[in-house]
């Protein structure tokens, strides 16, 4: 049944999605559903548009709940209670749904992995039915129909007395069948400034978005590898945890950190079986001293004839110059596996996220 | 649509058992739907048919996510309507249906007998078909995108009703603008007296005094409005130089908006209510004994109490039962209210058993601003550990502020009172003898939302057609926001603007 409702659906999706009156976007707000996955607490976010009115300003004018506490005790407020109250609940959500709803909210396209990096990989799979074959794998559907075809056909079956008995000819059983599946592997290389200049917002930023880039990227190859790079004047290879919570405080050299990778990729992962996918996160404040052309002899020589696509997110930070998106910008306009995005708070991670993972590459 | 033949079963029982208690409403149709179509209902308001806007599908969306990742279920939903309308989802179990329907014919009798609902429209359900006919119409006329954004710019203003004005006579009917006002003469009244006494009779000062109030009055008359208007949206509908068609989408939106509101007035009531009465008839007749722990389940969600935050359902419920308890005991009047001894307030009961002759006669008059200036006494406060919560700057978070009764009450009426929205009335449609509009907020200690009321000031401006002007406050200061259909201005003014 079509409901009628689709129709103010799909033009609210396309308003969401910027596709139609865009004098409305400004007004879209990240309402949210809490859900959870493992330890780690995601959102699924549902866009909500508030129509302008005159309304008074949030924290105005406090409120009243229950519960216990003396004055003075901190207060989890969330919606001004006007629900009943079990209609906020968490929920379990598997990261392949996790990677649907990012998809679908942010209208990203499937990624095609490029033809000669597809391996050919064979697997079994019990779909089809054989005359012979082990008991255990005997399908009682399949051998009561056939013994009832051919008594049927024999003219010996009778409504009076519809006894069935199949005999060793009749019997089917499940067997497999050979598949091939095209495999493809992914590395994503994450790279992160822990200078000086990169503060805990500015983490928590990368933290974020990395994880949803993660998401997604998993969903689309069933093998995936990370490796995890941090860099302030030298570059090292670190676990997952000491990357996103490491702070040092030197100098910052980008270069430290391209090089590295691009040795990574040579020991580890020829481009001919891996899709690779580098992520470079910081605030744009690189040294100078020739540093930045260094760079891009890297990014040109080295990285980019490489990876799939170069993503260059640069964190808005309180000390950083920005410099360095300007001098991608300035020599990589015609290249097209390399995007550039500023994410300038949290409230950007998501455009940020489509701007990467947008180009289906 | 007929009810399966266990429901409508099930139906009767609960019907007959509500009447038995005195309940008195409607007649109600249950229809069962799957949850696509209760999400597609719920996202129009309830109703079958709704004009076309994507707002409706923004509540859909949300519905349907909270659904599918099993955040959200629709409760229950009934339509004020006579007969009126319930929705029955169907894969709940018979338990839950059970309670939903003894919840909505308790809904039902409070939209037929509480008084704020009694002017509502109770044919809701054709006039709002009409409503979407009507604009569909315009959409093929005007074209849909224009159509659309004039009903975004008409809910940006839908709050700015008078929600009293249902029930009272604000203003005679107005002579329309430029009619000659009734008479110019500024003649003052003296009393008769004989010569010698009339300098002590009508003195001197007196008499310029009543001079000076006539002037006034005079100089009022040509205000237009005379009274500053709270009805917004009627002043806009019967003054601002629109077209027809937008006179009468920003008329529906107005009905719509009116139709809704004692929803909205009575909603710690009209949930508390139908709380107490699922809960009543569950247990003392329907509920069968294999059911009571899904039952148990079912209800404690719908009254659990977030930490920090207040449930309507909850608190109607047990103010309902508290009132009912008072009353069987005896425990109000003077006697009671003037009793000092802790115990003998504790264990008062002159057995009156008034209780449930006081809760219908609670349910028929009151709204949620006198119901719980009423009856939410310091000792229900600290039976149910209710507090008061304000933003500490400090800290950055909600802090507890008090638990005194006092203050809770005064912070729920101030939460209730005009729905916790900022009063703006429109003060003068002749502004700076210009023909702009100067709207005035009635401050009171809580700011605006700037950058939202600069938006709706915009569209206001685009049904006014002249410039239009918003005079609030901004941090304890008199400002005056303008919008002239290119842009925005600030003004610092002295807290009365002439």
């Amino acid at each position: 049944m079509v409901l009628r409702i689709e129709r103010d659906h799909s033009r609210f999706k396309k308003i969401v999605r910027g596709h139609i009156k865009k004098e409305l976007r400004k007004y879209i707000t990240k309402g949210e559903l809490i859900g959870r996955q493992g330890k780690d607490l995601v959102s699924i976010p549902i866009p909500q548009i508030e129509i302008p009115q005159f309304r008074h300003g949030r924290r105005g004018s406090g409120g009243v709940g229950q519960g216990e506490g003396e004055p003075g005790y901190a207060v989890n407020v969330g919606e001004a209670g006007n629900a009943p109250g079990d209609h906020l609940l968490e929920v379990d959500v598997t990261l392949e749904e996790l990677a649907n709803i990012l998809g679908d909210a942010l209208a990203l396209p499937r990624i095609q992995p490029r033809g000669k990096r597809n391996i050919q990989e064979a697997r079994d799979r019990y779909t089809s039915i054989r005359k012979v074959g082990p008991e255990s794998l005997r399908r009682f559907k399949r051998t009561y129909r056939e013994a009832l075809k051919r008594q049927i056909i024999a003219g010996t079956y009778s409504f009076l007395d519809p006894r069935v008995i199949p005999i060793r000819e009749d019997r089917r059983y499940l067997s497999w069948r050979r598949v091939e599946k095209p495999e493809s592997a992914a590395v994503l290389i994450y790279m992160m400034d822990v200078s000086g200049s990169m503060g805990d917002e500015q983490k928590e930023i990368v933290r974020i978005e990395s994880f949803w880039i993660d998401t997604w990227l998993s969903q689309q190859y069933r093998r995936i590898e990370k490796r995890y790079i941090v860099h302030d004047a030298v570059a090292r290879e670190v676990d997952r945890e000491t990357f996103y919570h490491t702070r040092e405080s030197g100098g910052t050299k980008i270069s430290s950190a391209y090089d590295l990778a691009s040795r990574l990729i040579d020991e580890d992962y020829p481009p001919s079986e891996w899709n690779v996918y580098p992520f470079h996160f910081t605030d744009g404040d690189n040294w100078g001293g020739g540093d930045t052309e260094l760079c891009i002899e890297l990014l040109k020589g080295k990285l980019l004839p490489r990876v799939n696509v170069f993503c260059y997110g640069q964190v808005k930070s309180m000390y950083g110059s920005g410099q360095f998106i300007r001098d991608l910008r300035e020599h990589f306009e015609e290249a097209d596996n390399i995007v550039l995005s500023e994410i300038r708070a949290k409230e950007g991670i998501t455009d940020s996220i489509r701007d990467f993972l947008g180009t289906g590459r | 649509m007929n009810l399966p033949a266990q429901l409508e079963r099930i139906r009767e029982a609960i019907e007959a058992a509500a009447r038995s208690y005195g309940l008195d409403f409607f007649e109600t149709h249950f229809e069962v739907l799957d949850y696509d179509q209760i999400n597609e209902i719920a996202a129009f308001g309830g109703f079958p048919s709704r004009y076309p806007h994507w707002r409706f599908g923004m509540e859909y969306e949300s519905l349907k996510k909270g659904y599918a990742y099993g955040l959200q279920k629709i409760y229950e939903m009934v339509i004020n309507n006579d007969p009126c309308y319930a929705y029955l989802l169907e894969c709940n179990e018979i338990v839950d249906q059970k309670l939903v329907m003894a919840h909505v014919y308790a809904h039902c009798d409070f939209f037929k007998n509480n008084f704020w609902f009694s002017k509502t429209n109770r044919k809701m359900i054709d006039e709002m078909a009409n409503h979407s006919a009507h604009v569909r119409r315009y959409a093929e006329k005007w074209g849909e995108a224009r159509v659309e954004s004039f009903i975004d710019a008409c809910l940006s203003i839908e709050n700015l009703i008078d929600y009293h004005s249902p029930f009272i006579k604000r203003r005679d009917a107005e002579p329309r603008p430029g009619a000659p006002p009734a008479s110019e003469d500024v003649e003052v009244r003296r009393i008769r007296s004989k010569n010698y006494m009339d300098r002590y009779v009508n003195p001197e000062a007196a008499l310029e005094e009543e001079r000076r109030r006539l002037e006034e009055r005079m100089r009022d008359r040509k205000r237009f409005p005379v009274e500053p208007e709270r009805d917004a949206l009627l002043f806009l509908i019967e003054n601002a130089p629109i077209e027809e068609w937008e006179r009468d989408v920003l008329g529906m939106i107005r009905e719509e908006a009116y139709y809704f509101a004692p929803q909205a007035q009575t909603k710690i009531m009209n949930e508390g209510w139908a709380t107490y009465w699922h809960s009543k008839i569950m247990t003392e007749k329907i509920l069968g004994a294999s059911e009571l722990i899904d039952y148990a389940d079912h209800h404690a969600g719908t009254v659990a109490v977030q930490p920090g935050q207040l449930n309507p359902y909850k608190l109607g419920l047990e103010l309902f039962r508290d009132i009912e308890e008072r009353w069987n005991r005896g425990m109000f009047g003077r006697d009671y209210d003037e009793c000092e001894d802790l115990r003998e307030r504790t264990n008062w009961d002159l057995k009156l058993g008034l209780g449930r002759d006081k809760i219908f006669e609670v349910r028929r008059i009151y709204n949620d601003v006198n119901f719980i200036d009423t009856f939410l006494t310091p000792e229900f406060c600290e039976k149910h550990g209710l507090f008061t919560y304000r933003w500490n700057e400090k800290k950055g978070r909600y802090d507890v502020e008090d638990r005194s009764g006092a203050k809770v009450k005064e912070k729920i009426l101030a939460m209730l009172t005009n729905f916790g929205q900022p009063v703006i009335v429109v003060e003068d449609a002749n502004y700076r003898n210009r023909g702009e509009l100067l709207l005035r907020h009635r401050y009171e200690g809580i700011e605006l939302r700037l950058d939202h009321a600069r938006d709706t000031l915009r569209n206001i401006a685009s049904l006014w057609r002249r410039p239009v002007f918003l005079h609030t406050a901004v941090e304890g200061k008199g400002k005056l926001f303008s919008y002239d259909g290119k842009e925005h201005q600030e003004i610092d003014v002295e807290e009365s603007v002439a």
